[in-house]
């Protein structure tokens, strides 16, 4: 049941091909917020990758191990939500203890993460699309990827569109979503090099 | 509860603070459903009742949930109102679960319940917030099947599956794309403010109709 496809082959296709952010609109509430800023659009991105990452294989472990063989399937959305907090939870904890450094760049968007869709997105598409371990973890970190390239180029475009001349109807979140609509298109354009699922 | 507030509320939440093109909440897992309009309403009714009874749980054992775990009771009792909704889709319309694959499971994230939880539920008795959660359940609905029609219409040329484009018509591929939804939700955010602005800047007409009314 598990499907044919290179765990390499998918980590590439889930950044460029099938990004989850801009082909499966995962995670747009904080991406539209935080964007306005490269650098914090740089810390979320890179938290919400190492989270993604490490909830996947997670997940992957407690669906397989603990739900499929009590017959508990239908509790997985509560199962992975707690999961993914647990682990935004202790993530939180080991950084702030390992490297001070990295807490104050990255702490703040942890919370955040707990209530992002891509993070469970990405782990309720492992699950329908019935992924191996190995797939699992790099649809994980791909995807992460994904939405961290897509999120720095969103802050890039949008240090210009601040400054430009846009109607008044369409000033900030207006604008910022027809860009999303550009970006998107342009990752179209990679649609046809591999096909996921 | 006076009318007069829960009028209030639901003007707010349809309109003057619609969850999508002023609160900019709740776009994420919605948007990939809206090229087919059957899907979409299944959809925003499911997100909807999610909205309406866990503000109406949250707001009635409020006194129970300590502040520090409040994010997770929060979300606790959401994801067990989408679990119910997730196993009666699944028994009723399977076909529409299939189709709809990860996106009923997304409700849990939606931004719009968790947000209603947070801001409305906390502070109001629970009749109150269920209705709070509703009208922006609706609000919601709103824009999200005005934009599924333009989608479905253009990009397949039927609506709710009907065929209504004649024979010739060729279908807008990039309809059916995930850009086309940014765009249109753009334009729905562009006309509403627009809207919303000409109504500020001449407050008298309406406003003065409507406490004669009340």
């Amino acid at each position: 049941m598990i499907p044919l496809i290179n765990p390499i082959t998918l980590f590439f296709a889930s950044i460029v091909t099938s990004n989850i952010l801009l082909t499966n609109f995962l995670g747009m509430c904080s991406f539209i917020s935080i964007s306005k800023d490269w650098k914090s659009s740089f810390g979320l991105g890179m938290a919400v990758t190492f989270v993604l990452t490490i909830t996947t294989a997670v997940s992957w472990l407690v669906l397989k191990y603990l739900l499929v063989p009590l017959q508990l399937e239908y509790l997985s959305f509560i199962v992975f939500i707690i999961v993914i907090a647990a682990v935004v939870q202790i993530l939180e904890m080991v950084i702030d203890r390992a490297s001070p450094a990295l807490y104050l760049s990255l702490g703040i968007f942890l919370p955040l993460i707990t209530v992002n869709c891509a993070i469970l997105g990405a782990i309720l598409f492992m699950q329908i699309r019935n992924y191996g371990f190995l797939q699992s973890v790099s649809f994980g970190a791909g995807s992460g990827l994904g939405w961290w390239l897509a999120i720095l180029l969103l802050a890039a475009i949008r240090e210009r569109t601040e400054k430009s001349p846009v109607p008044a109807g369409l000033k900030g979140p207006g604008i910022t979503i027809i860009t999303i609509g550009f970006m998107a298109m342009a990752f179209i354009g990679f649609s046809g090099m591999i096909a996921v699922q | 509860m006076s009318q007069s507030k829960t009028m209030a509320i639901l003007k707010d939440n349809l309109w003057t603070n619609n969850p999508i093109f002023i609160q900019i909440l709740g776009i994420c897992s919605t948007l990939a459903v809206t090229n087919n309009l059957r899907n979409t309403a299944i959809m925003t009714i499911g997100v909807a009742l999610t909205t309406a009874f866990s503000s109406m749980t949250l707001s009635a054992m409020k006194e129970l949930i300590p502040r520090k775990v409040r994010m997770i009771v929060q979300v606790l009792v959401i994801s067990f109102y989408v679990i119910i909704i997730d196993i009666l889709l699944r028994a009723y319309l399977p076909d529409v679960s299939k189709q709809l694959g990860p996106y009923v499971g997304l409700i849990i994230t939606n931004c719009i319940i968790m947000g209603r939880a947070e801001a409305f539920a906390p502070a109001n008795p629970p009749l109150l917030s269920f209705w709070d959660g509703l009208t922006s359940g609706f609000g919601y609905m709103a824009v999200l099947m005005a934009i599924a029609f333009v989608r479905e219409l253009l990009g397949f040329g039927t609506l709710f599956g009907l065929r209504v484009m004649p024979e010739g018509f060729v279908p807008w591929t990039i309809m059916i794309m995930a850009p086309s939804a940014f765009f249109l939700v753009a334009l729905v955010m562009w006309w509403a403010k627009n809207m919303q602005a000409k109504g500020q800047a001449k407050p008298a007409a309406p406003s003065a109709a409507q406490p004669a009314k009340a």
